[in-house]
């Protein structure tokens, strides 16, 4: 059988450098988008010209495969703009959004889920707005679409892989340098998906965690 | 005090409340009854603002609140609210749900609004339940939780919903029960109620309503005596 590992094990360290930059572009990307997810869902409910701002954003980052909006962005527009943004710079900001706008989703179901009878009985308790969105709606609509969310940071762990492409040295770009020089393609592509099984079992296991630290019934 | 001047609402085309003055004197308790449909609800959700009349003015201690607008949750504090289906916040136990107005809305700190809510609760007689979430009660407890959500607020008004609908008749019993005390104790009570009997014992005036009006205001022994309204009569007839 023609399976060596002895050719890749000098590379691991490379491995390594390649897991730190996805997994740092994994966790950013998770916190841009969720700060973003919550602002889109929440302006998805106010009045008219906010409500179309927000939804034709939702709509183009959805509506449009991920890896074009990373070539769109970081080669299309220097063109217009003449401002030219290092890689980690476009990549962070395309993946924000779009994992922004697939939680606004995500959240926006998980408000209406809420039934407004309580929602009610807190305004005529004189709570207001504010308080109401952050102590009474949230809680509940993140408890009732936490296995959506952690699914979809799942996903961008996975989508991230598409950044080799246009040339940030995560593991998956670290992996084809190390196939290309050791002309060995089995086993770092086998080392790779076990790194992403890896991280997407523990990021499942965490989800397991706080779905029943926010349990209430 | 509470007056509602001339008020009316429509949902759409549908008339809901025609023209509809009542001025709620301190300290009474009054009990709306009418068919289903009649706008007993919505006249209630006017007085707090839940709905917003489409003309007319309501009146909480001399402050116009559809045109005072940022008096609005100064005027619900002072008005308790209890509904059909509880609305219990449903990811607080029975203490936090008490706590968490008088905290919010109230300012109390985390130890006073504790001790407070213990307070309210054990008056429904939950004293035993403090940390059940809704959930993990029966509705008679669903709705004593909200009763002393409400008055941990120390409304000067109560508003009931038909805080009975949802409960089969010996849960109806205990919660008519903890009603009852809260007759006469220095707030006015208004009380959408299907339970004849019930408001019969309890209310100083029935308000009877039919097709969006308010047929008649009546001390209740004389409304059971002699309604004014041929509506009213046939109402009562068909009750029994
Ligand atoms: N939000 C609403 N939108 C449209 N119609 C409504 C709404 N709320 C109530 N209605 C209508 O108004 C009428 C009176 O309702 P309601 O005040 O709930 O009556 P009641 O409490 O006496 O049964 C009903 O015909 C009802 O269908
Ligand atoms: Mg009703």
């Amino acid at each position: 059988m023609n399976i060596n590992f002895d050719k890749i094990w000098p590379y691991l360290p490379q491995f390594g450098q390649g897991v730190l930059v996805t997994l740092q572009l994994a966790a950013l990307s998770a916190i841009g988008g969720t700060i973003l997810g919550f602002a889109l869902s929440l302006g998805g409910r106010q009045g008219s010209p906010v409500k179309w701002l927000v939804k034709g954003f939702v709509d183009f980052f959805r509506g449009t495969p991920l890896l074009i909006q990373l070539a769109f962005f970081h080669f299309g527009l220097p063109q217009i703009t003449g401002w030219i943004p290092d890689l980690m710079t476009s990549t962070l900001i395309v993946f924000s959004c779009n994992s922004g706008a697939y939680l606004s989703e995500i959240l926006r179901a998980g408000i209406e889920s809420i039934d407004k009878g309580q929602i009610e009985a807190a305004h005529a308790l004189g709570v207001k707005s504010f308080d109401i969105t952050i102590n009474i709606i949230l809680p509940q609509a993140l408890r009732n679409v936490l296995p959506a969310i952690m699914n979809e940071f799942i996903t961008l762990v996975k989508e991230t892989s598409v950044v080799s492409i246009i040339g940030l040295s995560d593991v998956m770009r670290k992996t084809s340098l190390i196939a290309s020089a050791t002309y060995r393609y089995f086993e770092p592509y086998l080392i790779t998906m076990i790194i992403y099984l890896t991280l997407n079992i523990i990021l499942s296991f965490i989800g397991k965690k706080l779905e029943k630290a926010l349990r209430y019934d | 005090m509470i007056k509602l001047i001339h008020v009316s609402k429509k949902f759409k085309e549908t008339v809901v409340l025609k023209n509809v003055s009542i001025e709620f004197e301190p300290e009474k308790t009054y009990a709306i009854i009418g068919s289903s449909g009649a706008g007993k609800s919505t006249l209630l959700r006017c007085i707090n603002l839940l709905e917003i009349p489409t003309t007319g003015s309501v009146i909480v201690d001399d402050i116009d609140l559809i045109k005072d607008k940022a008096k609005l949750s100064t005027v619900r504090e002072k008005i308790g609210m209890v509904f059909q289906n509880f609305n219990l916040f449903a990811h607080m136990t029975a203490l936090h749900n008490v706590m968490f107005a008088l905290i919010k809305v109230k300012k109390l700190s985390n130890e006073e609004a504790q001790i407070q809510a213990i307070k309210y609760l054990t008056e429904v007689g939950l004293q035993n339940r403090l940390n059940n979430y809704p959930h993990q009660l029966s509705g008679g407890e669903k709705q004593r939780v909200a009763i002393a959500r409400a008055l941990a607020m120390k409304p000067i008004a109560m508003l009931f919903d038909e805080p009975t609908s949802a409960l089969d008749p010996e849960m109806t019993q205990e919660v008519l029960k903890v009603i009852k005390k809260l007759n006469h104790i220095g707030m006015t009570n208004i009380i959408v109620t299907h339970e004849i009997k019930f408001a019969q014992e309890v209310a100083d005036y029935i308000i009877f309503m039919d097709n969006a009006e308010i047929l008649e205001v009546t001390p209740t022994q004389l409304f059971f005596s002699q309604p004014k309204s041929q509506r009213a009569a046939e109402f009562l007839f068909n009750m029994i």
